[in-house]
């Protein structure tokens, strides 16, 4: 069963189209990510899913519900956490749940409330105010709060950002755990470390989704191999490959250069000597997987030359 | 319906509880506006300081200044001796008043013509000046009157006045200007607690962003506006009977009235304020610009523009029209009539309408617009 579809879908802000007769499938149990720089329509998109915002044309499908037409039905069923905190700071973790428990109309809350407070580790702390939480407590509760209702789907809109890396690492924890209970996740996340952990992702720029796939799907697709350098000065060297034409891109991490080529066995033998020839020594070389930055930049890349 | 206002009902009120902000607003301003306003805002003209300078020195002149004394309203501070004081003496801010007397007053009168006197008055008030001449001139009618009785009895003519006044002053005959100042006060209170309260608390749901929350949620526009606008119009009246009941300890105003048509026109009056409040919070997006605009469109033309303090009747055209988007003109003579004049809904009804037109205006709109925020 879908959980969600949506088709030919466009929005238009003034003279910025935001999204771009987008077309979307996920299933149920899915943890789906919507990835891309900021301004490339994410955030719109996963508003329109959850009819905050009204598509100029196009339908949205949300567990076969029109968002437009049965809105009702459909806000019985989602959850949502906007991109920016949103709850009462002066309201305390416990007040913050119940006030959502009762909007949404949930009988019997408490039990659910001390349930999803220990899931995400916050009962010690249910009696302080939302204000005086760090930012991944924030981010905890804002996720029980949406959860409260026990919806079908949650709509994450940048989840993490903000967050300290053990915070989100944490939060990961919580959202694993989450899935396991058969709910549909579908996120925006402008990070490709977390992209990786979902289960389908789908590349955007412009509006428009380049492709949608697995996370190992998306790396066939990616045009050439990843190899990486450890070499001595760094710097030097990262400045002399920048421009040499076998050489699609490069990146720098501490003592090691990762490059982008066409082909390895085909194009390495000339980088080796083109940098011995400049007088730097390379210690090693290996080709490695390509993370999904490398896929995206090279999707990006491909498509500005075509 | 209801159980979707209960729980934005409670938590309102959880966070007015909280915001130390609101909170002052509702409770420290009333309370200081209260004691500003019935104590120093007082139009009375009391305890005149006056001076005289005596140029004859006469057994009449003397008279003419023992009935300024008695007259009740002037404080005879200084005689003096030099006229050039006079000038000094009102520079100076000494006295409000100088009585010149010619050498030649009772002279002139002897012969049976006219004198005058001279008063001297600061008119840097124009309407304590306006008050001080009218207590003087009736002072020196009197005194006139006296001697042309006096002048007749002399020659043995029977006397009398041809046209005698009795002047009763009816609704507030001590004249206190607490009795008009209170029901304007109410309406300058509601005006804080209804539309300034009412836009931040709305404005402060967008700018946290809560209000995406509420809009994914089976809560409606209108249950929303609902669940905000009863604490705050329930603080209201708590907060117009708190004055009521201040103005009666501390001012003795009793209202004449029923309780009854005060209650239900004090509601009528909130449900306009907070109509205002909701279409402030449709127009601005941060609590700052609200409280701004709050301000601008509900203290300053209910202070000014609503006949709290300056009659409407004086003012040019254009203010005079100006005036009507201030709901609290139309309630300040509603509350006038049922607190001084204790009359009933017969001398009211069409301001009453004139307010219900203006709330159903402001809510249309308003609740337009904010359903519109969701693109």
């Amino acid at each position: 069963m879908q959980a969600l579809s949506i088709s030919t879908v466009s929005k238009t802000f003034g003279t910025i189209t935001a999204v771009d007769a987008l077309s979307l499938t996920v299933e149920r149990g899915e943890m789906f990510a919507l990835v891309g720089p900021d301004g490339s329509g994410k955030t719109t998109t996963i508003r329109m899913l959850c009819g905050i915002v009204k598509p100029d044309s196009g339908t949205v499908t949300v567990l076969d519900y029109d968002v437009q037409k049965q809105k009702e039905e459909v806000k019985r069923r989602i959850g949502y956490l906007s991109q920016r905190f949103s709850l009462y700071g002066d309201l305390t973790i416990d007040e913050n749940i119940e006030f959502f428990a009762e909007i949404h109309k949930v009988r019997g809350y408490k039990q659910r409330r001390d349930e999803l407070l220990e899931f995400t580790r916050l009962t010690p702390f249910r009696d302080r105010l939302a204000d005086k939480l760090s930012g991944g407590m924030k981010q905890k509760l804002a996720l029980a709060c949406t959860l409260i209702h026990t919806p079908d789907i949650i709509f994450l809109d940048e989840p993490t950002t903000g967050v300290d890396p053990v915070s989100r690492r944490d939060f990961w924890k919580v959202l694993s755990a989450l899935l396991k209970t058969g709910i549909t996740i579908i996120m925006t996340t402008p990070y490709l470390d977390e992209a990786e952990r979902c289960s389908r992702v789908a590349l955007m720029n412009d509006g428009k989704i380049l492709l949608t796939d697995t996370p190992a799907g998306l790396k066939q697709h990616m045009n050439g191999e990843v190899v990486e350098i450890v070499c001595s000065d760094i710097r030097r060297s990262f400045a002399l490959l920048k421009p040499n034409p076998s050489v699609l891109e490069v990146q720098a991490f501490g003592d090691r250069l990762n490059i982008v080529v066409r082909s390895a066995a085909a194009d390495v033998p000339g980088i080796l000597s083109f940098l011995a020839s400049n007088s730097v020594e390379v210690s090693d070389w290996r080709t490695v997987r390509p993370s999904l930055e490398n896929v995206f930049i090279s999707l990006l890349t491909d498509r500005r030359e075509a | 319906m209801i159980s979707q206002l209960l729980p934005i009902i409670r938590k309102e009120f959880r966070q007015i509880r909280r915001d130390r902000k609101v909170l002052a607003i509702l409770t420290v301003v009333p309370a200081m506006l209260l004691l500003l306003n019935g104590y120093a805002l007082n139009f009375d003209v009391r305890n005149i300081t006056m001076a005289v300078y005596d140029g004859e020195k006469s057994s009449q002149s003397r008279e003419l200044i023992s009935s300024f004394i008695t007259a009740g309203y002037f404080e005879y501070t200084e005689h003096l001796t030099d006229y050039t004081a006079a000038q000094s003496m009102i520079d100076e801010g000494k006295v409000k008043l100088v009585i010149v007397i010619p050498p030649d007053f009772s002279r002139q009168n002897m012969t049976g013509r006219p004198s005058s006197v001279q008063l001297l008055v600061d008119g840097m008030d124009a309407n304590a000046a306006t008050t001080i001449i009218g207590y003087a001139q009736a002072v020196v009618q009197q005194y006139s009157q006296t001697i042309i009785l006096e002048n007749l009895t002399r020659v043995g003519k029977k006397s009398y006045i041809p046209v005698s006044y009795e002047a009763r002053i009816w609704y507030n005959p001590e004249m206190k200007s607490a009795y008009f100042l209170v029901p304007g006060l109410i309406a300058f209170i509601l005006a804080i607690t209804g539309v300034v309260a009412t836009a931040l608390s709305i404005v402060k749901e967008k700018e946290r962003n809560t209000i995406e929350q509420i809009d994914v949620s089976p809560v409606t526009p209108l249950g929303l506006i609902l669940g905000k606008m009863v604490p705050y119009a329930l603080i209201s009246l708590v907060a117009a009977a708190l004055v009521l009941i201040a103005a009666y300890f501390l001012f003795g105003v009793v209202v004449k009235g029923s309780y009854i048509l005060l209650f239900f026109s004090t509601l009528l009056f909130i449900c306009a304020a907070l109509g205002q409040g909701l279409l402030v919070s449709t127009i601005s997006d941060s609590q700052q610009v609200a409280f701004q605009i709050a301000t601008l469109i509900s203290m300053l033309p209910t202070m000014i523009l609503s006949g709290f303090m300056f009659p409407i009747s004086s003012m040019p055209l254009f203010l005079q029209i100006l005036s009507n988007i201030t709901p609290a003109k139309f309630y300040l003579v509603i509350m006038r009539s049922i607190v001084l004049k204790g009359v009933g809904i017969e001398a009211f009804w069409d301001q009453l309408l004139y307010l219900s037109i203006f709330i159903v205006i402001v809510v249309t709109v308003s609740v337009k617009r904010f359903k519109q925020r969701t693109v």
